[in-house]
């Protein structure tokens, strides 16, 4: 369970955030330019909140560096390292963590390499691979970090329409299998139909629950 | 080969060419600590230490040797202190390798820097989320996209570090088998008569070796700009 309650402020601009998120997936919702990215590094740890706290199962998160806090990120572009092959990006985390992934997620490089489809991959270099092929790769390589909580900022953005529909498939078996809290931004809630348990919307430097958008 | 120069001759350039290993090799460490703090830690003082960093490039280079004899000499507070515990610099090959590091160190930093901040910096932030503590963030991600670039600063170093005169005469002087470089022994053939010959021949091995030093360098930074231009991928 991740509990927010926090203000965040550069020169004009305000956040303001207030929820709960539980295990499953919430989608967040809102406007470009809105702070959609920037709650996800305030969650992070990539950005200092002005006032305020995070607590994920209970403990405080708000004065730990990111690299202490075992919250998983997916970024908009997938931020894949590109000296390092497919096999050493995925195992990247697990130089730095003796956690086990919590259970039900899958704990292995076999496991997620099953979970999204990438053993081909293994032995590739970043530059060699598809939008969509990026992007399972980054997945993958934040849930072998073992990862409490895994961020994911419109993975499915910079993906042409065949990509998407291509990527889809993975982030629902992501989501039935893993049993992980997810926070999932998108300009596009039909995305997540059937997948998400709940609904944030950031606008107007507030980010609160918000019921979900009927189209 | 080995009758095309006389033992003295050979001498110099075995001598230059350890004199510039090891000026790169000390420079290494403080470049590469120099540059990422320039590079990415604004901190007040910076502009001060860019300068003093870059000062061996606009001084001339008598007056850095100078600067290195007062500092460095039997008699200066550094050299004393040195001394104490073995270590002597002035009037040895190892004040040479001093002096080298020293007037070679604004392009080693400079080089480096170029590559630090040519590090895509989302890299580093993901690497962080992933659970690697700041020193494994830079040992895994930051300096092995920037090795091309601190390979490169390396070359160029050597390359300044053997051709380096002027603070290397000053500082430990022109003794032939001690301290007597390649510049240095072309420098004594020029001030006796009939010594031009040998001084030509040394001139030309230290422009080849200068040249296939920048080309090593050339060729690297290439690679640079190629890994830089996949760091988007």
């Amino acid at each position: 369970m991740l509990d927010l309650d926090l203000t965040y402020r550069r020169g004009d601009f305000t956040l303001a955030a207030r929820f709960a998120a539980g295990p499953g997936l919430t989608a967040i919702t809102g406007p470009s330019g809105a702070g959609k990215t920037t709650l996800l590094n305030l969650i992070a740890g990539l950005l200092r909140p002005h006032s305020g706290d995070i607590r994920l199962d209970g403990t405080a998160l708000t004065d730990l560096p990111p690299h202490r806090r075992r919250i998983g990120y997916v970024f908009q572009e997938a931020r894949l390292f590109p000296h390092l092959s497919v096999r050493q990006n995925l195992r990247y985390g697990r130089l730095f963590t003796h956690h086990p992934a919590p259970a039900p997620a899958p704990a292995t490089l076999a496991d997620i390499t099953d979970l999204l489809d990438i053993g081909p991959l293994l032995d590739r270099r970043p530059r060699d691979l598809s939008g969509g092929e990026k992007q399972r790769v980054a997945i993958g390589r934040a849930l072998l970090a073992a990862p409490r909580l895994i961020l994911l900022d419109e993975p499915l953005a910079a993906l042409d329409a065949a990509r998407k529909a291509e990527l889809l498939p993975y982030l629902a078996r992501l989501h039935d299998q893993t049993r992980l809290p997810m926070l999932y931004v998108t300009h596009h809630p039909g995305e997540l139909r059937g997948l998400a348990g709940g609904w944030l919307r950031v606008e107007g430097g507030m980010a609160t629950p918000a019921p979900a958008p009927d189209q | 080969m080995a009758d095309w120069f006389t033992a003295e001759e050979w001498t110099a350039i075995a001598l230059s060419l350890k004199v510039a290993a090891w000026a790169t090799l000390v420079s290494l460490p403080p470049g590469i600590a120099v540059a990422w703090l320039l590079a990415r830690r604004p901190f007040p003082g910076r502009i001060l230490l860019d300068g003093l960093v870059h000062l061996p490039l606009v001084l001339p280079p008598v007056v850095t040797g100078y600067i290195l004899l007062i500092l460095f000499g039997r008699q200066g507070p550094i050299g004393k202190l040195l001394a104490e515990i073995g270590i002597v610099l002035a009037f040895n090959w190892t004040g040479a390798v001093l002096a080298c590091a020293v007037m070679a160190f604004p392009l080693l930093v400079r080089a480096i820097r170029l590559s630090l901040e040519a590090v895509d910096t989302r890299l580093e932030q993901a690497a962080g989320t992933l659970g690697a503590p700041p020193w494994a963030v830079f040992a895994t991600v930051t300096l092995p996209l920037a090795l091309p670039g601190v390979v490169a600063g390396a070359i160029l170093c050597f390359a300044k570090a053997l051709g380096e005169f002027g603070a290397t005469i000053t500082f430990v002087s022109n003794i032939p088998g001690v301290t007597q470089t390649l510049p240095s022994a072309i420098y004594s053939h020029l001030q006796v008569p009939g010594g031009d010959g040998p001084a030509l021949r040394l001139t030309l091995v230290s422009a080849a070796i200068a040249i296939i030093a920048l080309v090593a360098s050339e060729l690297l930074a290439r690679r640079v700009r190629r890994r830089v231009e996949g760091t988007d991928a």
